[in-house]
């Protein structure tokens, strides 16, 4: 626990510095981290201004973008935001992932995990301390999730290269003596207009470098944006349409080996015996060994390719021990009925009084609902992998991955080196949406290196192993109930969500024997902090222990209380007898923002304008990290199947830095969302997940997909993100969809057991 | 010794003639733009085209490769990319970019056969092709305008 320890102090110390570098407007002198992790491989001519900026003497511009591109193009916005600053144009620069450093943590992502509906400034106290305990401990730690990197980097990376430009300034002006005011800077150079005097950033960066800690900054204003806020060609697309070695399982170093694993399909079981001589015997292999490790028991073969030792690891027997879950799914969903059943509970948020609301009712003003969501895979299309080199002296690791600090302690771990002998390479991934923070495949990458020392190690996935393995979305089960008034509005509301903990699943992974209590927000993200003004109202959660491992999946929380949640408004508005636009716009009249993204997707869609027969809309929202959406999907009738034909959405994030991407990254939530919500669960049997490859754990096809118009606004008086948003509200407007043309609810996903789809 | 043309150029192989052509071109002749999915067939991330054919390398066997082979690594000539990489680039297709060889791949397949694809036809060419990103409207976009200029030109 005393890395803990220091990552806990170190967290204080950064929570100053971000305090100090907070300041959006008028001047501030640039707060330097502590520890600058690009000095210490500087090459010569190299100058670093600070942990996001080298430039040579040569010109070459390079800025660090700390953050995983998963796809969701971050690489290309993260730079922009320095560039714009720094007065460069993206051509001119080059951007790099960096090194594994906790000057890269991730405190957007803490401010989001708080106990807090984002809409509520006021705090309540208590629950906000319980939480942050829980939270403090991702502090520091260098994270790809949560929607988190504009907002975490908004001003930090504004301050970077601003302070960058001026430094460059002051010492073109000592160079020239002159007024450093006088200069200006432009694409890249800075210009005396007094002398036409010029140099290159190039020219000026090693005297610069040392004058950027003590030089004064002003950020532009927006209306001088020249990048920010228009749509800037992702730099990472060339390498993305002719096939170059950017990702995870491309990488190749000289003498490497290849590896593969299988791990028991029984989460937590043991290994309780092998057989390897067969494997041993086959072509190619050099290695048949056990792994033991924190994620998992199993075996691994080295090969020297990755289809033989995909061929040996077929030919190990291995004895499985069944680990301590439920061993199928139907006991687990009784352990959820069960905990609903139960008073052991936890709540964040409670409006007026709803049990006093409750006890009065009378039985025909009452709407009640019971939802089921399965465990989903994260299904990333390049599968988990990782390559480890490691020495007597240090450690080496390349893994597509949204937590390079988090491998760095399981690296710690395993081989008792200190984190700075651990150095950690983020390749491009392909795909992340949350899988990639965890450390198991760079786990099981170290321990098989360790056993060729001096050897790269090049560890992949089969398939079949990939998705036999969580950590998974977890499932849930919710109860929601309602009293209707005289005008059938909602005078009450109380909702049960039973469902495992993504929190106290996750940080026990990260951190091994670190004990995690306590509620968890995620369990009610979704559910108890939206922005609906209902008089009487309150959430509860209950936690579930299944022990399967749960994770961060696309949106977490709201994956599946806004499911439930948005149906169930649904249902309050037909009980009600009212248009569920119309009844979600009235409980919304408090909030600019949520009123402006519904009364666009209702003018994108025609909402008030009936469709013709065989077709129908439905509606929902969401606010959720920090971005407001309404969402409309339009389906039609073909012969009893259900095609999903039009999707319209509405975002407001308040500041868009890239609407092009903004707008992908909209899309792109809406068809993962869309996947899951028609055809996607996992299920257990025997202890073992069922599903195993494409065949029976598919997402929504090219043939599938519908035309998806995509608005932004910019209402919002808090920047949100772009990653995560667009998926909560996709769900439940097509099951509400689905209601509104056949008239039947449902309240299972996924919807295809009850549905038939195009 | 099995011989294969990848690409224009000829490679050889000594090994098991049931070496998956994925892994030959991946582990053996550096080629790693062809990406490993699923193993399966079911998600046309390690899409190759074979006598004008879209086919799945991770089902092919090297030893039953007797025709040249094209991939995404070879689709650009030193001076410029072939037009379905440049109608990518132009529609900014990608976004994490792992499945795209193998969209594009099928693309090609698609267009030499047919020229002016309709949406049905990009439908029956292109659903072997999964993207969990969802760029399915862009890739849409990005073939009709590849197939307009692949017309004009």
């Amino acid at each position: 626990m005393s890395t803990l320890g220091t990552v806990t102090r170190r967290s204080f110390l950064f929570g100053a510095i971000a305090l100090t570098g907070g300041v959006a407007f008028g001047y501030y002198r640039y707060a330097t981290p502590p520890e600058n992790p690009l000095e210490k491989d500087l090459g010569a001519g190299e100058a670093t201004f600070n942990p996001y900026l080298k430039i040579s003497s040569d010109n070459r511009i390079t800025i660090i973008a700390p953050r995983a591109e998963m796809g969701q193009g971050s690489y290309t916005t993260l730079a922009a935001l320095l560039a714009e600053e720094l007065d460069v144009t993206l051509d001119q620069v080059t951007i790099e992932h960096g090194p594994a450093s906790a000057a890269y943590y991730n405190a957007a992502a803490m401010r989001e995990g708080a106990p807090l509906p984002q809409f509520d400034d006021g705090l309540v106290a208590e629950s906000l301390r319980g939480a942050l305990g829980v939270v403090a401990k991702l502090v520091s730690i260098q994270f790809t999730g949560g929607s988190s990197s504009m907002i975490d980097h908004f001003d930090k990376l504004r301050h970077a290269g601003a302070a960058a430009r001026e430094a460059l300034k002051a010492a073109a002006a000592a160079r020239w003596n002159v007024a450093t005011y006088s200069l200006e800077a432009n694409a890249g150079v800075v210009t005396d207009p007094a002398s036409g005097r010029s140099a290159t950033y190039g020219e000026l960066a090693l005297e610069a470098a040392p004058l950027s800690a003590k030089v004064e900054a002003r950020l532009k204003p927006r209306s001088d944006w020249t990048i920010l806020g228009k749509p800037q060609p992702r730099k990472d697309m060339l390498a993305k349409v002719t096939g170059a070695p950017i990702f995870g399982v491309d990488v190749d170093l000289p003498d490497m080996l290849y590896a593969t694993v299988r791990m028991n399909p029984s989460p937590g079981g043991r290994v309780r015996s092998f057989d390897g001589n067969a494997a041993r015997s086959m072509p190619g292999v050099e290695q048949v060994i056990a792994i033991d490790s924190p994620y998992g028991q199993g075996v691994a073969v080295i090969a020297d390719n990755t289809w033989r030792a995909f061929k040996a690891i077929e030919a190990i027997t291995v004895e499985w021990e069944m680990g301590p879950i439920p061993a199928s799914t139907t006991e687990m969903e009784a352990l959820h009925t069960a905990a609903l059943d139960g008073t052991d509970s936890f709540s964040l948020r409670t409006l007026g009084d709803p049990d006093l609301v409750f006890a009065d009712a009378a039985r025909e003003n009452l709407v009640e609902a019971e939802y089921d969501v399965p465990f989903l895979s994260h299904a990333t299309m390049e599968p988990m992998n990782a390559t480890a080199l490691v020495t007597d002296t240090d450690v080496e690791v390349w893994a597509p991955n949204q937590g390079p600090t988090i491998i760095q302690y399981a690296a710690a771990r395993i081989t008792g080196f200190e984190h700075d002998k651990i150095k950690v390479h983020t390749t491009f991934l392909g795909g992340g949406f949350g899988r990639r923070i965890e450390p198991d495949y760079a786990d099981y990458a170290i321990r098989i290196a360790q056993r060729m020392k001096g050897r790269p190690i090049k560890l992949v996935w089969t398939r079949e192993e990939d998705m036999t393995h969580g950590p998974y979305r977890p499932m849930a089960k919710s109860r929601y109930k309602a009293v209707l008034d005289q005008n059938g509005k909602p005078k009450a509301v109380i909702g049960s969500v039973a469902s495992p903990s993504v929190i106290a699943s996750a940080l026990g992974r990260y951190f091994p024997g670190l004990p995690v209590g306590g509620p968890d927000n995620s369990l009610l993200d979704g559910a108890y902090n939206q922005p609906y003004a209902i008089e009487n109202y309150r959430i509860d959660g209950r936690k579930v222990d299944l022990a399967v491992p749960v994770g961060f999946w696309r949106s977490v929380g709201y994956s599946f209380n806004t499911f439930t949640h948005e149906s169930f408004i649904d249902e309050i508005a037909h009980a009600g007898g009212h248009d569920p636009l119309a009844l979600r716009r009235e409980l919304l009249a408090a909030h600019p923002a949520a009123l402006g993204v519904i009364d666009k997707v209702a003018d994108m869609s025609a909402w008030s304008t009936p469709l013709p027969k065989g077709q129908a809309r439905g509606i929902a929202f969401a606010l959720s990290f920090g971005t407001w959406v309404a969402e409309v999907v339009e389906v039609a009738d073909r012969n009893g199947a259900i095609e999903v034909t039009k999707v319209f959405c509405a975002a407001d994030p308040g500041i868009v830095l890239d609407p092009l991407n903004f707008k992908a990254q909209m899309m792109s939530g809406i068809v993962y969302g869309l996947s899951a919500a028609i055809g996607q669960e996992i299920t257990f049997t025997d202890g073992v997940v069922q599903q195993s490859n494409f065949h029976d754990y598919d997402a929504l096809r090219i043939s599938q997909c519908p035309a998806i118009s995509v608005e932004l606004l910019e209402n919002s008086e808090r920047m949100g993100g772009a990653g995560e948003p667009g998926t909560p509200p996709i769900m439940p407007a097509l099951a509400n969809a689905i209601f509104a043309i056949t008239g039947k609810r449902h309240r299972r996903l996924p919807l295809s057991h009850e549905v038939p789809f195009v | 010794m099995i011989k294969v043309k990848i690409n224009g150029q000829e490679q050889s192989w000594d090994g098991d003639p049931d070496l998956p052509l994925l892994w030959f071109l991946r582990d053996e002749a550096g080629l790693t733009g062809t990406k490993f999915g699923c193993g399966q067939a079911l998600c046309g991330a390690c899409t190759v085209i074979i006598d004008g054919e879209a086919v799945r390398s991770c089902q092919t066997l090297v030893g039953d490769v007797i025709t040249p082979v094209r991939t995404i690594d070879g689709l650009a000539d030193d001076t410029s990319l072939h037009p379905i990489q440049q109608a990518w680039i132009d529609e900014q297709v990608a976004q994490c970019g792992y499945c795209q060889a193998g969209q594009i791949m099928s693309a090609v397949a698609l267009l030499e056969a047919n020229p002016r694809p309709t949406d049905d036809d990009i439908d029956a060419a292109m659903t072997g092709n999964l993207c969990r990103c969802g760029t399915y409207p862009r890739i849409r976009a990005a073939i009709h305008r590849a197939a307009g200029q692949l017309a004009g030109a």
